[in-house]
């Protein structure tokens, strides 16, 4: 039975539709009353819809229309998987399965009604207790309905109503309208629906791992701001000063090579530090240096004592003779000794040493030379500049910077026959060049200029002999020269210096007359050694000499130039002012800068001789010994500017400091006892002081001449 | 002045009597010369840096236009004398008995 198999079909939901049109077109099958009622509407139908097109709507003409398309339906299903695998256990892989179900299930539900022929439903109506009242009332129900529903309808219409009463039951709604005749067109009835996909909600976020984070912090201070200031305002003077600086530094490096490492950034440190341990280890020194003074002076009027503070020895210098000292104009502290030998067999290299009374052990600066020096100037002005001169007879010119000298004369350039025993920095000439004068023992004095890296040279004067030619053993006259040893400069009067020489003489020059002397003075009997200016009186000078005396001499007013233009008669043998023998040879002599009476002299026996006129005319205030062996010879002696020290060198390469006591340091304002003075006023003070005393000693026609008769030449 | 002049003032330093040691720190602190032993260095390193940082910063809070110099620590056994440099600190102990 067809309808049997429709209603069991029921069951699955979604051939439901399918289902009802087959059961109407079997209805309508056996009924064609149904189809032509219908023809009607069908038509009415099919005209409203010509009506409505879309207005894109394609225009097929004929051809087109006829075109046939070919389409063909499968059963299968186009969601189904082609490619499920599956794990053989079996052959032990996966395994693709060839077989897919084809079956689309749309819709299934689960129902609660059972067929009433089957044996579930029996035992259901038997518990129930109605056997077959449902099939009666069922009947019944249909009888009701379909006497409600279709009264109108024909006895043929009750036999099928009792046909299909039984599964109708199932479907009321189709029922009646089978039943109802006013349902019209019953294919052009259609209700969709359908629920789209309430998509859930969903949120979405990721959190990425957060970039890495670091505090920064600090704190200015005030002098952190000013240094960024002080940078800014370098780099910007920097920009304009970088063009001069480049040639500078060209200019430094090529003279003194690349000196750029990393230790050399803790140079200073290491130097300042050395001294401190040298102050630490020395302390004792220091101490006296600056606050001790001879206690013991107070009770002796006329006497002093001299107290040894350091003693300078270098080990490369021990066999060498400190030939002399310079203290440097700038750093009161710091001296340079030039360091030769005056034994004329035992020749060797020479040096320079710096030395600073804050470091005592080791020199600040060392300079080897391959000859022997014998004396030394340092530039008032330019303390950096050093000149020197060799026992080979050429003159040097250190810069401190550089280990070899920055000029040096050869043979071809001037340079000495003899040893130079003594140079001297003169004032810048007019082009401001600097310039100094060389004395040599070949009788030459020469001007030496520095003219852009050239030494130049000028001999100024000739140191001759009054005596005739010498004879040549080939009968040709040789002249004799005079052999110049020591100078010194006057302090005011610019052109006028005096000449010390071997043969005991003292010429007074001038740099204006290159042939003839000012005056000749026969001083000594030997080689004099030193010859000085003294500091504060314009006539007055002191010499010393090989012949054991130290002499104090004022200058001529009637000079040589005067009498005989000749100059080789008129040697005068005028009596010295003063003259003391120290008994032994003197190798140097120096006035104090602090008062104008009072000198020292150093002998070759080790003693050193300290005087004050002002005190004592005829006996030293101190004479001492100061060479640590008994064989020493003392050679040249120093005052220090502004300390009240001295610096004696000796023969063994050593420089001892000494500390002059009270007695040996007497200022002139303690007699006066006024509270302060000025230079000038000083400086007449100690004129005059001196004045007094030579007074005593002058030969009465000399002293009463006016003093400016030597300064109109 | 050239390193090996350098060097040498070193060695008359740590000859002389009385000195300790020698100890040069660079700008960090660090030690990268020393006559002591290990662990000393670095104990005196670290906490001379930072007294010598501390200072310095006083005397220049006190006049920007001043600077630190030299610092001298008298102890009852040792002298440390502590020289800044632009980038480094030289720290030399001394024993003042010896002196």
């Amino acid at each position: 039975m067809p309808a049997k198999a429709i209603g069991k079909g029921k069951q699955a939901g979604g051939a439901s539709d399918i289902s009802r049109r087959r059961t109407t077109r079997m209805r309508g099958d056996g009924d064609d009353m149904t189809d032509m009622g219908d023809g009607t509407d069908a038509d009415d139908w099919m005209h409203s819809k010509a009506l409505v097109k879309p207005e894109d709507q394609l225009d097929l003409n004929e051809q087109q229309l006829k075109e046939e398309f070919t389409r063909i339906l499968t059963a299968n299903n186009p969601h189904a998987p082609q490619n499920i695998v599956r794990y053989s256990f079996k052959e032990r892989q996966y395994k693709q399965i060839s077989s897919v179900d084809q079956l689309a299930i749309h819709f299934a539900l689960d129902g609660n009604m059972l067929h009433k022929d089957s044996d579930e439903a029996r035992r259901q109506m038997a518990k129930l207790g109605m056997p077959d009242a449902v099939q009666s009332e069922q009947a019944g129900s249909e009888g009701g309905e379909g006497a409600g529903a279709g009264a109108a309808e024909a006895d043929d219409a009750k036999d099928e109503g009792k046909d299909e009463g039984r599964d109708d039951a199932a479907t009321p709604t189709p029922a009646a309208a089978a039943g109802g005749k006013k349902l019209t067109n019953q294919f052009n009835y259609s209700e969709r629906a359908s629920q789209t996909y309430n998509n859930p909600y969903r949120e979405r976020g990721t959190a990425t791992e957060p970039p890495p984070r670091a505090t920064f912090s600090g704190s200015v201070t005030q002098w952190e701001i000013f240094d960024a200031y002080n940078e800014d305002f370098e780099k910007q003077v920097n920009k304009q000063q970088i063009i001069m600086l480049f040639v500078y530094l060209s200019e430094y490096v090529f003279l003194c090579g690349f000196q750029s490492d990393d230790v050399t950034r803790i140079a200073n440190a290491s130097q300042i530090v050395e001294r401190m341990v040298n102050q630490n280890t020395y302390d004792d020194i220091a101490q006296d240096f600056k606050y001790w003074d001879d206690p013991s002076d107070e009770y002796r009027e006329n006497e002093g004592t001299l107290l040894p503070l350091w003693r300078f020895t270098f080990e490369k210098a021990k066999k060498l003779a400190v030939t002399s000292l310079c203290w440097n104009p700038k750093y009161k502290d710091l001296y340079a000794v030039s360091f030769g030998s005056y034994d004329f067999m035992k020749q060797g290299n020479g040096m320079i040493l710096f030395y600073s009374l804050k470091n005592p052990s080791y020199p600040e600066f060392i300079y080897e030379t391959d000859s022997g020096l014998m004396c030394l100037d340092v530039h008032p002005d330019h303390p950096y500049l050093v000149v020197v001169g060799y026992y080979d007879g050429s003159v040097g010119v250190f810069n401190i910077e550089c280990k070899e000298p920055v000029h040096r004369c050869t043979a071809k350039n001037g340079k000495h026959t003899d040893p130079v025993w003594q140079v001297r920095w003169q004032k810048d000439d007019l082009e401001n060049n600097h310039n100094f004068y060389s004395i040599s023992s070949d009788g030459r004095i020469v001007q030496w200029t520095i003219i852009k890296n050239e030494l130049i040279y000028q001999d100024v004067i000739q140191l001759t002999l009054p005596e005739a030619p010498a004879e040549g053993p080939d009968g040709t006259k040789v002249s004799t020269v005079g052999c110049g040893t020591a100078f010194d400069f006057h302090k005011r009067n610019d052109y006028m210096f005096l000449v010390g020489t071997e043969e005991g003489k003292i010429h007074t020059c001038s740099k204006a007359y290159s042939s003839q002397f000012l005056d000749t003075n026969l001083a000594h009997n030997m080689a004099v050694y030193q010859v000085r200016w003294n500091p504060w009186h314009p006539d007055i000078y002191i010499t010393c000499s090989a012949d054991w005396t130290v002499k104090i001499w004022e200058v001529s007013q009637k000079t040589t130039v005067d009498t005989n233009p000749e100059n080789t008669q008129n040697v005068s043998n005028r009596k010295a002012l003063f003259t003391f023998d120290l008994n032994n040879s003197v190798g140097d002599v120096a006035w104090a800068p602090y008062s104008s009476t009072v000198f020292a002299a150093v002998t070759a026996d080790g003693k050193v001789f300290v005087y004050d006129l002002n005190i004592n005319k005829y006996e030293p205030l101190c004479e001492q010994m100061v060479a640590v062996k008994k064989k020493t010879k003392l050679t040249h002696i120093e005052f220090n500017p502004v300390y009240p020290i001295i610096i004696v060198g000796d023969d063994r390469g050593n420089v001892t400091s000494l500390k002059l006591s009270p007695n040996l340091k007497k200022m002139p304002k303690e007699k006066k006892g006024q509270p302060a003075m000025d230079p000038a006023q000083r400086e007449q003070l100690e004129i005059a002081k001196l004045d007094k005393l030579l007074n005593m000693v002058r030969e009465p026609t000399e002293g009463s001449k006016p003093p400016a008769a030597t300064e109109k030449k | 002045m050239k390193v090996t002049e350098i060097e040498e003032t070193f060695k008359r330093i740590s000859a002389h009597k009385g000195v300790i040691g020698i100890v040069v720190v660079n700008h960090e602190g660090i030690p990268i010369r020393s006559t002591l032993d290990n662990s000393v260095t670095i104990q005196y390193a670290g906490l001379f840096h930072q007294l010598t940082q501390k200072a310095r910063s006083t005397v220049r809070d006190i006049d920007p236009q001043n600077d630190l110099t030299f610092l001298r620590i008298r102890s009852k056994k040792h002298e440390i004398m502590v020289a800044p440099e632009k980038d480094y600190l030289m720290i030399v102990i001394q024993s003042p008995k010896v002196l």
